[in-house]
């Protein structure tokens, strides 16, 4: 029966030298090569809960008294997007775990994606002839930190209309142009009636729509190109070594889709998330305490918190303080990721292509570079719990915010030089692993 | 140790279990925790019995093919580009439409920005201006009129302008200090009667709500990114982000005993914006 279909298709499309190839095609084997999957699996799982809850989410800020099943908020003023959260998430049977599955497998997704950044750039895989892939992927993770955060923006509830207004500060902070685009963008004034609306339409159609695009593109081009592999015994820049996609590869990355899909759905069933319930409305006059962004948005959080009261006025002329940390770090870190490729090419004068990936310690510049990139990101990250930590250890906020102006600075150029350090000793001295590296070879330096 | 089939036998068994204690967990009206563990067991019963099929039983190789070499073809690149040039040829000899052509797309691109305008309105002033007016009365957010002695020491207290208790840009702080240490700025000196004194509640970092109060210190916290401002020097900025003082409100005591307000903010609230010297 189903041999006979594929006939059919093939007299009349001819695919049967496409399928052939294709279920023979060769695909390297290594975990890391499993983190961009990770990624593309937990977008499946967004698309699959997402459609889910569009069926009850209503995008709109017109506001009602409540008088749904959740006793606490009785008689609490609320808006049609709150209100829908709430109803889809105790009314509607197995609404819940959708929303909560929902929202992990969007944490995982671009966790997944950062992380398959990381392995890429350690590896050297974005070196031609991938610089095109690895812009798309930069694109996508753009994307996906947008919808991350236009999503938790829907349920118009006190943790997240703060963020909301932080965005429309951050748009009015762009030079020149700032009041029109906040204005263009919100539709006037804040706050705005329409906010909610349009982020619904950009979250679950323009950027789904958009990603869906890049992951096609992704996929195709790593198609066309086959994947890089490690160095080892029979692998050269002209061959590709592995198990084939049918079954062997086949079976193992659907299943993989199936363990990405089962932790979602752990973590959205037994552990919390977002409970909007307990953050309440939105209500522009309150504001929770403590109050910390999605993990994702967490460098930015961390960097409107500690980004000195700058403020130039040039000749009458205004740049707000919110426009550095929030405009600017956030562009060049982006304009810097898009130009990586070129620029390590440009400086390492080696425009060749490139098939077998790196391993970290081949490269020790290009190792200890990212490491401390990293570390500047994880340190504006960790920048955005200042209030946390001021409670818990019972410090003046004031302090905690000097301490991470100095981390910011002063961790990266350390971690820099302490990995470039290790990298050289892993060279020099080879042993395998890093575990067996003697701690002399690190402390005596070349 | 059971033979791999055996163990691939048990995750499907255990998956297909999970499945339809899954459909009884719906059918009885679903429990969130329940749904969860289930679904995990569901999905990750196939996941387990995949993988481990795939280990067990499906060829591994390693298999090799080659990567044939597409970045140095220059045949079929000249190909493309002659095909190209000889279609472009046969375009470009009409020279003029070419043109006419280009200015036609051009047009019509810029056209079709012009609806961009319709997504927002005009700013104007509306950053400039709030609905505070002269002698308009300060009230809470449920629109109950205050009287000075409403107004303790050591609390802090939400006011909006009589009639607009939805306008954000016009939520306002109202502090009461001992009048001993009250030091008005110049030209500020009739704004603070029995040493109320009120500021607007938007953030000048970020716009968040300034709502925390600390009345030892008379100093207020923005909880979002931690700017404090010194209640005792006009809500001058005095540590984190926030660069400008909140804009204070100028208030008298009406006769009835009611606050109400001397006039709107003299400069904008809120964050700053490019122009906001000039608004």
């Amino acid at each position: 029966m189903l041999r006979k279909l594929a006939r059919w298709i093939d007299d009349r499309l001819g695919t049967s030298r496409f399928v052939e190839e294709s279920l023979n095609k060769i695909f390297p084997d290594h975990w890391a090569f499993l983190l961009g999957e990770i990624a593309l699996y937990s977008f499946v799982v967004l698309v699959l809960t997402g459609t889910f809850l569009t069926f009850f989410f209503t995008p709109s800020l017109t506001q009602h008294i409540y008088h749904g099943t959740y006793a606490p908020l009785h008689g609490v003023k609320v808006s049609d997007a709150y209100n829908s959260v709430v109803n889809l998430s105790f009314q509607v049977r197995a609404g819940l775990v959708m929303r909560q599955t929902h929202h992990w497998a969007a944490l995982v997704f671009i966790a997944a994606m950062v992380v398959h950044l990381c392995r890429i750039y350690f590896t050297g895989a974005f070196r031609r002839p991938r610089e095109i892939n690895w812009m798309i992927g930069v694109t996508m993770l753009l994307l996906g930190i947008f919808n991350g955060f236009s999503g938790y923006s829907l349920p118009d509830d006190l943790l997240s209309g703060t963020g909301v207004r932080i965005m429309y500060s951050v748009l009015l902070s762009v030079p020149i142009v700032g009041t029109w685009l906040a204005f263009l963008i919100f539709g006037g004034d804040y706050p705005s009636t329409s906010i909610v609306s349009r982020l619904f339409v950009l979250h679950v159609m323009i950027v789904p729509a958009a990603l869906a695009a890049m992951i096609g593109a992704h996929l195709a081009i790593i198609w066309r190109q086959k994947h890089t592999q490690f160095r080892g015994p029979g692998k050269r820049e002209d061959n590709v070594v592995g198990p084939r996609l049918w079954p062997t590869y086949a079976f193992n990355s659907i299943g993989l889709f199936f363990g990405v899909f089962a932790v979602c759905t752990a973590l959205g069933g037994l552990i919390q998330i977002n409970p909007v319930w307990l953050y309440g409305p939105y209500n522009p006059s309150q504001v929770t305490s403590p109050a910390q962004p999605d993990w994702f948005m967490g460098w930015l959080e961390g960097a409107l918190r500690i980004f000195p009261n700058f403020e130039p006025h040039i000749f009458g002329w205004v740049i707000p303080n919110v426009f550095f940390p929030a405009v600017l770090l956030p562009g060049v870190t982006f304009m810097l990721l898009y130009a990586w490729p070129f620029i390590e090419a440009k400086v390492s004068g080696d425009y060749g292509p490139h098939h077998l990936l790196d391993d970290a310690r081949d490269r020790p510049v290009r190792t200890a570079l990212g490491a401390a990139t990293l570390s500047f990101y994880v340190m504006l990250f960790l920048a955005a719990s200042n209030d946390i930590l001021a409670k818990s250890f019972n410090v003046p906020v004031g302090n905690i915010t000097w301490t991470f102006r100095g981390l910011v600075l002063g961790v990266p150029p350390l971690v820099g030089l302490f990995v470039h350090r290790v990298m050289r000793a892993l060279q020099r001295d080879d042993p395998r692993r890093f575990t067996e590296l003697p701690l002399e070879a690190v402390t005596e330096g070349d | 140790m059971r033979p791999p089939s055996g163990r691939i036998g048990c995750a499907l068994t255990l998956s297909i279990f999970a499945s339809i204690g899954l459909t009884i967990v719906y059918a009885l009206g679903g429990q969130t925790q329940l749904e969860g563990l289930l679904l995990f067991v569901a999905l990750g019963g196939i996941a387990v019995a995949l993988v481990g099929w795939a280990h067990n039983f499906l060829p591994k190789g390693p298999f090799e093919q080659s990567r044939e070499e597409r970045m140095a073809k220059p045949v079929a690149e000249t190909e493309a580009e002659e095909s190209f040039e000889a279609g472009a040829d046969v375009v470009g000899r009409r020279y003029f439409l070419v043109r006419m052509l280009g200015l036609a797309v051009a047009a019509l691109g810029a056209a079709a920005v012009f609806p961009v305008r319709s997504l927002g309105t005009r700013p104007g002033r509306s950053l400039s201006v709030t609905s505070w007016r002269t002698g308009r009365r300060l009230v809470t957010e449920d629109g109950r009129p205050i009287k000075a002695a409403d107004v303790i020491e050591g609390t802090l207290l939400t006011v909006f302008p009589e009639g607009h208790t939805d306008a954000m840009d016009s939520q306002t702080i109202l502090v009461r200090l001992p009048q001993q240490i009250v030091k008005p700025l110049p030209g500020r000196e009739d704004w603070s009667p029995d040493g109320i004194i009120a500021f607007s509640k938007v953030c000048t970092h970020a716009g968040c709500p300034v709502g925390l109060y600390n009345e030892e210190s008379h100093r207020l916290f923005c909880p979002c990114h931690q700017s404090v401002f010194d209640v005792l020097k006009a809500a001058k900025p005095i540590a984190g982000p926030a660069n400008r003082a909140l804009p204070q409100l100028p208030i008298r005591v009406d006769t009835g005993g009611y606050l109400v307000a001397r006039s709107d903010f003299h400069e904008p609230i809120g964050p700053s914006f490019w122009s906001i010297d000039h608004a």
